[in-house]
């Protein structure tokens, strides 16, 4: 009976979290008008979470794209068809790796100190005191930070695909020497404008809400102590990559299931 | 950082976005193929399609000259009906054959267009009446199966 009940609280907890979770978002939502009023403040966010995270995601993008050319090689050579690693590497890329992998990195270098930041400014009273002189901190420091992280991460994950591409380029043709010709007209030939990069794009657009609406979340509720704070960053990481995972095989399925 | 600094780092990254955007439409996927030529459609009746697509290529003498725009099954004829958009400065006489060819050995598959000698020329709406179907390997080993087997019966 113990063992039932704690499933049942476990369950009700969750069921909480989500709960609280989506109003949170309707909370962002109601007051995006201020973007209007502000943009200043969303490019700031924009620069201090895009800007930054650029070079993690220059050099992830770059070597996973050497890696996918060296290894996607190994394999196609045994059937001859060299020419498809191009195919390979950009399919790969532009459906699951850019977003996903950039995703993750994100959730790991913006997502943690947008909720370290909140935190902390939930733990140094900041929050109460904007509260105490009448501006909204929702509205003031949330937003922004909120249509930043959405602005920044297709952007990201477009660069991650960019530079995964010429990563794979250049092992494939420069340093093995298969055919340019070939890599770029066989990669053209099978990637679609609409059904892989678009998607590609539109499942970016949503990682990037999930990630940055986990870690603002995470920081709003954490508890305003140093431990509450650190606990609250490494929930930002461990509920960002898992939500993301999870929600790209849904998108997969529903993207490219046909 | 004074505004106009964090502005102008902002700008060039929106840039670099839009830059890697354009670099996976265009010279990663097949943006670039899209024609904006303005195009004519007709239609062309298979008995097998076998795995031709929408967007596949329409070839003459290996040239494109259109694209595949829709593929649809007529369950009256119990045909597949393929609408073939073709680039407007592209004529053809109207007893065309359309026939599905396969590139390379496993490649994509497409339509190709083979030049009768009518003077009428098609137009638009038009139907294309010579076709041939896609070649079904299936079909030809069974064929080539079956076609060996009655031979060696008249043997005996």
């Amino acid at each position: 009976m113990n063992a039932l009940a704690a499933v049942g609280r476990f369950t009700l907890e969750k069921l909480v979290v989500l709960g609280q979770v989506a109003r949170f978002f309707g909370m962002l939502v109601a007051r995006l008008g201020i973007v209007v009023k502000r943009p200043r403040l969303v490019i700031q966010q924009v620069h201090f979470i895009g800007n930054h995270s650029l070079l993690i995601i220059l050099v992830s993008g770059l070597f996973v794209g050497f890696v996918l050319g060296l290894q996607g090689y190994y394999t196609l050579n045994r059937y001859g068809s060299e020419e498809a690693l191009g195919l390979l590497v950009a399919l790969s890329l532009v459906r699951e790796l850019g977003p996903v992998v950039t995703a993750l990195l994100f959730a790991g270098r913006a997502g943690t100190s947008l909720t370290a930041e909140i935190g902390l400014m939930k733990a140094g009273e900041q929050l109460s005191a904007m509260e105490v002189m009448g501006v909204d901190p929702i509205r003031r420091v949330l937003v922004p930070r909120f249509l930043g992280g959405i602005i920044a991460m297709p952007i990201l994950a477009a660069v991650f695909s960019m530079m995964g591409i010429l990563g794979g380029w250049f092992v494939g043709v420069v340093l093995i020497g298969i055919d340019t010709g070939a890599f770029w007209s066989q990669m053209q030939n099978g990637v679609d404008v609409f059904n892989d990069v678009l998607n590609g794009v539109i499942k970016s657009v949503v990682f990037g809400v999930a990630v940055t609406l986990i870690a603002l979340y995470e920081g709003w509720h954490c508890r305003p102590t140093p431990e509450g704070v650190s606990r609250a960053t490494t929930r930002t990481v461990v509920a960002g990559s898992l939500v993301v995972l999870g929600l790209d095989f849904v998108l997969t399925a529903i993207m490219f299931s046909h | 950082m004074s505004n106009q600094k964090v502005d102008v780092w902002v700008g060039l990254f929106v840039m670099l976005g839009i830059v890697a955007l354009l670099f996976l439409a265009l010279r990663a996927g097949n943006l670039s193929s899209f024609s904006l030529a303005d195009t004519y459609a007709v239609q062309a009746r298979f008995d097998n399609i076998g795995g031709l697509k929408v967007r596949a290529p329409v070839k003459s003498a290996g040239v494109v000259v259109g694209r595949v725009a829709d593929i649809q099954f007529d369950d009256q004829i119990y045909k597949a009906v393929v609408t073939v958009n073709l680039e407007r400065n592209f004529e053809f006489p109207a007893d065309t054959s359309a026939s599905i060819l396969t590139s390379g050995l496993l490649g994509e598959q497409y339509i190709g267009l083979d030049a009768g000698g009518d003077d009428r020329m098609l137009v638009a709406g038009d139907a294309i009446t010579l076709t041939q179907s896609a070649i079904v390997l299936e079909q030809l080993i069974s064929q080539f199966l079956y076609g060996s087997a009655e031979r060696e019966g008249a043997v005996d």
